[in-house]
């Protein structure tokens, strides 16, 4: 009875792992192609596409760092998220600290709404900010980036913070309050440190969102000079047409920074989400 | 020293001043929460309830609003075939993430939770990964796998159906939808699956053991302890899909930017290239406000299904 409901369990596994097998495959083999692809000649890959790289062709990757514009896309992207990061992990943070660690009458409605935020997509309500942008004088300018697309990331991350720092157990702040300290006190030398898993899970969505963001970069930004990635990409694209080997390492080396974020932090997400957002 | 003696005796010599527990925390509050407030206020909310304002006239966007149009704008949008066209696209994205991709992100969180052969974890990283490429990327590297002559689905059609005659998933406008929709599907079920994986961890591994004694079948802890605790879980992922589908555009540009014959075009594409590009920015504002309030009745409606099946 016990071996038959071994085997049986077993069989269950197996079949589980086949499942997550086929569906990572899935995922998995058009990254690889594209990496691949990178290495091939252009020859080789209208006709071969899945096979391996022969020969193994370097030239197409060296040529993004010294003949395209890559380093000015790079350098543009990178500005943007930095700033959306810091920008974004302050600001939530503060919120989230306020609306869980202070006793007042309507924190909830000041709660609403800042999650009313959550209800207007970007790209539906892109026309007004553009107009919004132009009175501020910050259409082409990183700042007309970066402000709008903080803010559209707030009410999701305030959500975060306040869930995670709703559960620093209030015997610390008591504690930190007999040492001299007063709220702010509390915030930087207790909450902040503590709430690693936070912090880090919003970081990597802020980090992921701005640095794939394309549709806001489209609207707000002219010169070429100021152009990020994702708009680089396109641009790049429009350069080599039909050059699919160029794209495809082109491509590669874009996704190589998120993948770092993401592998260097995935841990994080989990906890964070868990205590922050999906308990409620 | 205990904590309690300590506050105790720190009570007795009056070192600090009581009245800080209850203090004025008003403005150290408002200090905290302006920014968020802020910029909520004037990157999203201000902006929007301008929207209102913009949708009843004819406007370019410079100078003052002077040509009032009433509902005008609104009667064009709805008279247009097109606008008909991509707002059953993106109502097709939708219906099609809830009804797959979040069941089938859904199982696999399941299995790799509770399955504990060696490696299972390796498949939550593989399967998140799609998320942190940008759509653009995504669009292009299966722009890549569908193309007509040279691409990685042809070579397999070529190897093994050299009869078929493929000519690009993308080229042709019956089957252009439904190559998005299956990219949709694999840039974002792994998203879902996170919040899952992370809903799932929450829940208590007594209350499984409890259930396990007690002789509860797989299927009955499923509906009886999985489901109703994930609640808060399955909310958020409903939210961020329904959300998410409506404003999906830079996958579909990257795709074709919509065409051939406007059949692979999302709401937002047809904003985009129907108003932003021609500067209509009048008749743009009467399409935003409808495709929102569109997202909005949707969100409301299955809010509360999920709340009565649930509760």
């Amino acid at each position: 009875m016990i071996q038959n409901y071994k085997t049986k369990q077993r069989l269950i596994n197996l079949v589980q792992y086949a499942i997550c097998v086929i569906f990572g495959s899935i995922i998995v083999v058009p990254v690889v192609l594209t990496a691949l692809g990178g290495f091939k000649t252009l020859g080789q890959l209208n006709v071969d596409p899945v096979g391996w790289p022969n020969p193994f062709l370097w030239e197409n990757y060296i040529k993004i760092f010294t003949e395209s514009r890559f380093f000015i896309y790079f350098y543009n992207s990178m500005f943007i998220m930095v700033f959306t990061v810091i920008l974004d992990v302050l600001v939530a943070g503060f919120a989230g600290f306020a609306l869980s660690r202070f006793k007042l009458k309507g924190k909830e409605i000041i709660y609403n709404y800042i999650l009313l935020g959550l209800l207007f997509p970007l790209t539906l309500a892109i026309l007004p900010i553009y107009i919004q942008l132009r009175d501020l004088s910050l259409l082409d300018k990183y700042w007309g980036i970066i402000l709008p697309q903080t803010a559209f990331l707030l009410p999701f991350h305030v959500m975060i913070f306040r869930g995670f720092i709703r559960q620093i157990p209030g015997e610390l702040e008591d504690a930190c309050l007999i040492d001299g300290h007063g709220k702010l006190g509390f915030l930087f030398k207790i909450v902040f440190p503590l709430s690693r898993p936070a912090i880090a899970t919003v970081s990597v969505l802020a980090m992921v969102n701005s640095w794939n963001n394309y549709f806001l970069p489209l609207i707000v930004l002219n010169s070429r000079d100021k152009f990020t990635l994702p708009m680089g990409s396109m641009d790049f694209i429009g350069q080599y047409l039909a050059d699919w080997n160029k794209i495809l390492a082109f491509f590669t080396i874009t996704m190589i920074p998120a993948i770092l974020f993401y592998i260097y932090s995935q841990k994080h997400i989990i906890s964070g989400l868990t205590a922050g957002a999906v308990k409620g | 020293m205990n904590l309690e003696n300590r506050l105790k005796s720190v009570y007795n010599k009056k070192i600090i001043n009581t009245s800080f527990f209850k203090g004025n925390q008003l403005p150290v509050f408002w200090l905290l929460i302006a920014p968020s407030v802020i910029l909520i206020t004037a990157f999203i909310l201000y902006p929007v309830f301008n929207t209102l304002f913009y949708s009843v006239y004819k406007w370019n966007g410079f100078g003052p609003l002077v040509d009032f149009q009433g509902f005008r704008n609104f009667e064009r949008i709805f008279s247009d075939q097109r606008f008909w066209n991509a707002l059953k696209n993106s109502g097709i994205i939708v219906i099609f993430s809830i009804v797959f991709q979040l069941p089938i992100a859904f199982m696999l969180a399941l299995i790799i939770s509770r399955n504990n052969s060696k490696g299972i974890i390796v498949f939550r990283t593989i399967f998140f990964l799609p998320f942190i490429f940008s759509e653009i990327i995504t669009g292009t590297i299966w722009t890549f796998i569908y193309h007509p002559t040279n691409g990685v689905l042809n070579y397999f059609f070529e190897v093994f159906f050299p009869n078929a005659n493929y000519t690009g998933l993308l080229s042709s406008p019956d089957t252009v939808f439904g190559a998005i929709l299956f990219v949709v599907f694999w840039k974002y079920f792994g998203f879902h699956l996170i919040i899952y994986v992370a809903g799932m961890q929450g829940i208590p591994k007594e209350y499984y053991e409890a259930a396990r004694i007690d002789g509860a079948k797989a299927h009955h802890i499923l509906r009886h302890i999985t489901l109703p605790l994930m609640k808060p879980a399955l909310q958020m992922s409903l939210f961020f899909s329904i959300i998410g589908s409506i404003q999906i555009f830079d996958m579909v540009w990257a795709m074709g930017q919509g065409d051939p014959v406007h059949a692979g075009e999302t709401a937002v594409v047809y904003l985009f290239k129907f108003a932003i590009k021609q500067q209509k920015l009048g008749l743009g504002s009467a399409i935003a406000i409808i495709i929102f309030l569109i997202c909005l009745v949707f969100n409301i409606f299955y809010q509360k299904v999920i709340n009565e099946e649930k509760a």
